[in-house]
């Protein structure tokens, strides 16, 4: 059980951020933070599909975290998501198109290395 | 605006973003996971799960995970997912060290390890532009 919640939380979060990153470049930078401004990117973004499959992915990455902290402890939980950066940065390469160049690719790997010894 | 005004407004911005992104993402999962430590295994049912969120202290983690959302969502506006993902790791080294020190969980000397390394790969994506090399701010 423990596993395939973690399963769960890597695949949910790695779509999450991904159709994050993708509806919010679909939006603009957010460069006003005036109460209104605020009000009507909002109002904007839900109606945002890659907004709307990324907050879905997050709400089953979400509830597998709640199940997940009930059944193991924190410093488990939460290091065990850093699996995602991986996927994540290849994932940004090819489907975001970003410049990733080697500080990026080594700073991902030495940090999913640090996940593998911080879950020990 | 000038390129270089405009390029140390990014910066500032992209810093206290990461910021904001990172300490209530900690704080907001140290809440909640006290909270769920306190109810206890809530069950499987989507019902008991929402009922969860009624318990103070997973009420408290959660509007701070909201929070998080909407700061991760502006920084993700103009900043790339390979540069915030990996910046923002240092929270999982500040909910190591919350662990420790505020739930009292043990720290090994791989957990020690695993801490360098996050924190060395966090400082190397740091230093790389925010933004794709070559394009402008979206």
């Amino acid at each position: 059980m423990k596993w395939f919640l973690v399963f769960l939380l890597v695949a949910a979060t790695t779509a999450g951020d991904v159709f994050r990153s993708m509806g919010m470049k679909h939006h603009g930078e957010i460069d006003d933070f005036r109460p209104g401004a605020i009000g009507k990117a909002l109002g904007l973004l839900v109606k945002n599909r890659y907004v709307i499959i990324s907050t879905l992915a997050m709400a089953v990455s979400f509830f597998s975290f709640i199940k997940l902290v009930a059944i193991a402890p924190m410093s488990f939980a939460v290091p065990m998501s850093a699996a995602t950066f991986i996927p994540e940065t290849i994932l940004a390469r090819v489907l975001l198109k970003e410049t990733v160049n080697w500080q990026r690719w080594t700073g991902a790997l030495l940090i999913a290395a640090g996940v593998v010894f911080i879950s020990q | 605006m000038p390129a270089t005004s405009r390029d140390a407004n990014l910066r500032f911005r992209t810093r206290l973003f990461t910021a904001i992104v990172v300490l209530s993402n900690v704080a907001g999962n140290s809440l909640l996971t006290h909270g769920m430590q306190k109810l206890g295994d809530p069950g499987n049912t989507p019902l008991a799960l929402i009922g969860a969120l009624f318990h103070p202290f997973v009420a408290a983690g959660v509007a701070l995970l909201i929070v998080w959302t909407l700061s991760h969502m502006a920084l993700l506006s103009w900043a790339d997912l390979s540069y915030v993902m990996p910046v923002t790791a240092i929270g999982y080294v500040l909910t190591a060290f919350s662990g420790r020190f505020i739930l009292g969980e043990e720290i090994s000397v791989y957990r020690w390890t695993g801490i360098g390394l996050i924190t060395l790969g966090v400082m190397l994506v740091s230093r790389t532009n925010p933004v794709s090399a070559g394009e402008s701010p979206r």
